[in-house]
């Protein structure tokens, strides 16, 4: 299993998550650098990610569609607020309109992402947090939409995997 | 820890709530201010019964609460139930476990480039 823990916290609105991976980091670095690697892994299979613009540097901006199974597409922006290769990111992340307008409402969230190496795997720690509890909210039940399909399937999968944390 | 509050069953209720876009859309009208179910149904093309009906789906779930008052039902997003953040972290982090899932298969395919 790649998640080896997680933690909440409730007043914080954050979510750390900590992952090994068999390769070394300039390969996992590689996963967030390479839009096309990013899309393979971002959305799930039921809503596939295709990033438009992907400017992988401090202050750049990245637009992305998801492509639901009747075609529907959701919007995304990211703006990459530290890149430090290959052990740090950090980015905002929120929805966007038709024409890529950040949809202010929805509010966003800020990802930082580490990348350590541990005798030849490599440690990803992703800290997420929220702008407040409203926003956390609207992201769920936007993100429940993107994975709504997997989720039906693997909810009972993924309580099991839980429980055990 | 993490999700013994949530019994399957609330899952699947709330999973099924969530799963249809009038009800998300109806979700996020009400969590900023409360609706009459007719002022409600004025935003969709279908009858006031279906959006009743949807009402009652999201009702069950806890996602949102009923009220009469006078001749109309006052419907309000249940800001207890669904700002539960505990419970929508889990939901979040789900995501996330499938994303770290997919990674792992990537590297696993391309071990190095």
């Amino acid at each position: 299993m790649s998640v080896i823990s997680s933690h909440k916290d409730a007043e914080a609105l954050s979510l750390t998550i900590v992952a090994e991976f068999n390769a070394g980091v300039e390969r996992v670095w590689r996963i967030w650098e390479d839009p096309r690697q990013l899309e393979r892994w971002w959305g799930p299979p039921t809503w596939p990610a295709t990033f438009e613009k992907h400017e992988f540097t401090p202050g750049g901006g990245a637009t992305y569609f998801m492509t639901g199974p009747d075609g529907e597409k959701a919007r995304g922006w990211w703006k990459f607020t530290a890149i430090d290769a290959p052990n740090k990111l950090e980015f905002d992340d929120g929805f966007a309109d038709e024409h890529w307008e950040p949809v202010a409402e929805m509010g966003e969230t800020h990802a930082a992402v580490t990348l350590a190496a541990t005798g030849g795997r490599t440690r990803m720690t992703i800290l997420s947090t929220f702008e407040s509890a409203e926003q956390l909210e609207k992201m769920v039940t936007m993100g429940m939409e993107e994975g709504m399909k997997e989720a039906m399937g693997q909810i009972d999968a993924i309580l099991a995997e839980q429980a055990l944390v | 820890m993490v999700v013994d509050q949530l019994s399957d069953a609330d899952v699947d209720r709330l999973f099924q709530a969530l799963a249809d876009a009038t009800r998300r859309d109806i979700i996020a009208r009400v969590i900023t201010g409360e609706y009459s179910v007719s002022a409600l149904a004025t935003h969709y093309t279908m009858s006031f019964a279906a959006v009743q009906k949807h009402v009652a789906v999201l009702e069950r779930a806890s996602l949102v609460t009923k009220e009469k008052r006078g001749r109309e039902q006052i419907v309000r997003g249940n800001r207890e139930a669904v700002q539960r953040a505990r419970q929508l972290l889990d939901e979040y982090e789900m995501i996330w476990r499938q994303r770290v899932d997919r990674i792992a298969d990537i590297l696993t395919e391309e071990p190095e480039e």
